[in-house]
C-alpha cells in the first residue's frame, strides 16, 4: 500500500494542530500572557528607575521566557494521549518521531513565537537598550524552540503519570540551563555593545543539536508511556 | 489456555508466538501463541482483568512484550512496524477523535497518514456507517454509538485488512450492536481479519469464527 510522503505527514499534522489551537484561542495565549504579566509586573514592584531596570532587562526576560514555556510544556500531548489520538499516531505508518517533532513544530509557533515578537514591548517596558532588541529577538527565536524541543520529550516522558507537572520542570530545568545562560549573556553583551554571535553561535548549535536528537528521544519516551 | 484450531492449509497472515507480559510483579499472561488467518474471527474472551486489552495491546505493537513476538505476513512487527500498521487499524477504549473537529476533519487527518486517498473516500465511507448528516458537526456533539461509527469508518477508509476491535459493544443499542456485527461480517468476507475483545458473544456466524478463552 502507499504511505504518503513524510513532507506530507509532517505539513497535515503541523496543520491540524494550528487548527485546534485556533479553536480555543483563550489557551492559546496563556502562556504570552504569562510573559508579559511577570515582565510588567517588576517595574511595578520594583522602583521604577530606568537604570535599575535597565539592569536586570536581560534577566527577566528570559526567566520570563523560560517559566512561560515551562508552563506550556505540560500541555503540548496531554490532551492527545487523554482522548486517544495519540494511541493512533503510534499505529499509523508514519515515524511517531517525525509526528512528535511536527506537534511541536506547532507548539512553537503557538507559544514561542508569540513571545519572540512581542519581546521588542516587552524590552520597552523594561528600558532595555534598543540596540539589544534585534540581538533579544534573534536570540529568543533561536531559544525557544530548544525550549519546547526538551520541554516535548520530558513531557512524552512524563504524560503517562496522572500528575506529572512538578516532576516536569524538575526534569526540564537543569537541561536548559546553559539556554537560559547563553540566552542573557547575548542580550546583555548587546547592552554593552560587545559582539554577542558567540553567544548566539551557542545558541543555534544547541538547536540543531536539539532538533536532530529529541525527536527520537520524544517518541521512544512517548512509546514507554502509552505502554 | 484454550484454543480450538482449524485445520487450514494456508499460512495465518497473523501469528503470536510464546507471548508473556508482566504489570510491575504480577505476570498478566504468558505462553499464548495464536494464528489468524484470512477471512477469520478471532474472539478473544475471559474475566475482566485477565489480560485481554493488554494481549490486544501487544498485538498492535503498542506494548512490548516480555518474551516472544507478533508475526504479519511472515514478517516479525517490531521490525517492519509501517508495513503492519498501514494493515491493521485498531479501535480501542477511546474513540480516538478530536472533540473540536468534526468526523469528516478526524478522518481526513487520519487517513492521510495512512494512505493517498481523496475526499470522496471518506465521505462514502462515513456515507456507509449511515453518518451523513453528522459527519460536518464538531465530535463533541456526536453520541456514544455515533463515535464508535466513526471508528468503524476509519476501518473502512483506511482499507484496513486486519481490523482490532476491543470492546466494540460498549455503550452501544441493539441496533449499534448490530450494526458492528455487520461490518464485521462484511469485512470477513472481503478477505479481512478481525480480532475482537467482547465480554459478549458477537453476532457473526459461520466458520470463520474461533474462539480463545483466557484465564
Amino acid at each position: 500500500m502507499d504511505i504518503p510522503g513524510l513532507g506530507t505527514a509532517f505539513i497535515l499534522q503541523v496543520r491540524r494542530d494550528l487548527q485546534l489551537a485556533f479553536r480555543h484561542v483563550g489557551q492559546l495565549a496563556n502562556p504570552l500572557m504569562f510573559f508579559i504579566m511577570v515582565t510588567t509586573l517588576f517595574p511595578l514592584a520594583l522602583n521604577p528607575m530606568p537604570r535599575l531596570l535597565e539592569a536586570i532587562a536581560p534577566g527577566v526576560l528570559w526567566v520570563a521566557a523560560l517559566l512561560a514555556s515551562l508552563l506550556a510544556a505540560e500541555g503540548l500531548f496531554r490532551q492527545d494521549v487523554d482522548d486517544g489520538t495519540m494511541e493512533q499516531l503510534a499505529l499509523s505508518p508514519q515515524p511517531l518521531a517525525l509526528m512528535l517533532l511536527a506537534k511541536t513544530v506547532a507548539h512553537w509557533l503557538i507559544t514561542g513565537l508569540p513571545l519572540v515578537i512581542m519581546s521588542p514591548v516587552v524590552g520597552y517596558a523594561l528600558f532595555l537598550p534598543r540596540d539589544a532588541v534585534p540581538t533579544t529577538m534573534i536570540a529568543l527565536a533561536l531559544a525557544t524552540p530548544i525550549l519546547n524541543l526538551v520541554g516535548g520529550s520530558m513531557a512524552a516522558l512524563t504524560v503517562g503519570l496522572r500528575r506529572g507537572g512538578g516532576l516536569l520542570s524538575l526534569l526540564i530545568l537543569p537541561i536548559v540551563m546553559p539556554v537560559l545562560i547563553f540566552g542573557a549573556r547575548a542580550t546583555d553583551m548587546a547592552m554593552t555593545g560587545v559582539d554577542p554571535a558567540g553567544a548566539l553561535y551557542l545558541l543555534a548549535a544547541l538547536l540543531l543539536l536539539a532538533v536532530s536528537l529529541t525527536p527520537f528521544a520524544m517518541a521512544a519516551a512517548m512509546r514507554i508511556s502509552l505502554d | 489456555m484454550e484454543n480450538t484450531s482449524r485445520e487450514d492449509s494456508k499460512a495465518p497472515l497473523l501469528e503470536a508466538h510464546d507471548l508473556e507480559l508482566w504489570r510491575g510483579d504480577r505476570r498478566l499472561f504468558e505462553g499464548i501463541s495464536l494464528a489468524v488467518h484470512e477471512s477469520e474471527l478471532l474472539h478473544i474472551t475471559g474475566p475482566n482483568g485477565c489480560g485481554k486489552t493488554s494481549l490486544l495491546r501487544v498485538l498492535c505493537g503498542l506494548t512490548l512484550p516480555e518474551t516472544g513476538k507478533v508475526i504479519w505476513k511472515g514478517r516479525q512487527v517490531a521490525r517492519s512496524r509501517a508495513d503492519y500498521h498501514s494493515e491493521m487499524c485498531y479501535v480501542g477504549h477511546r474513540e480516538s477523535l478530536k472533540a473540536d473537529l468534526s468526523a469528516y476533519e478526524n478522518l481526513g487527518f487520519d487517513l492521510g497518514l495512512r494512505r493517498d486517498a481523496g475526499t470522496e473516500v471518506i465521505r462514502s465511507a462515513l456515507e456507509e456507517v449511515g453518518l451523513t448528516r453528522a459527519a460536518d458537526v464538531p465530535s463533541r456533539s456526536l453520541s456514544a454509538g455515533q463515535k464508535r461509527r466513526v471508528s468503524i469508518a476509519r476501518c473502512l477508509a483506511s482499507k484496513a485488512r486486519l481490523w482490532v476491535l476491543d470492546e466494540p459493544y460498549t455503550n452501544l443499542d441493539v441496533a449499534g450492536r448490530e450494526f458492528v456485527d455487520e461490518m464485521m461480517t462484511r469485512h470477513l468476507q472481503n478477505d479481512g481479519l478481525v480480532l475482537l475483545v467482547a465480554h459478549q458473544s458477537h453476532g457473526v456466524a459461520g466458520h470463520t469464527v474461533r474462539q480463545m478463552e483466557m484465564a
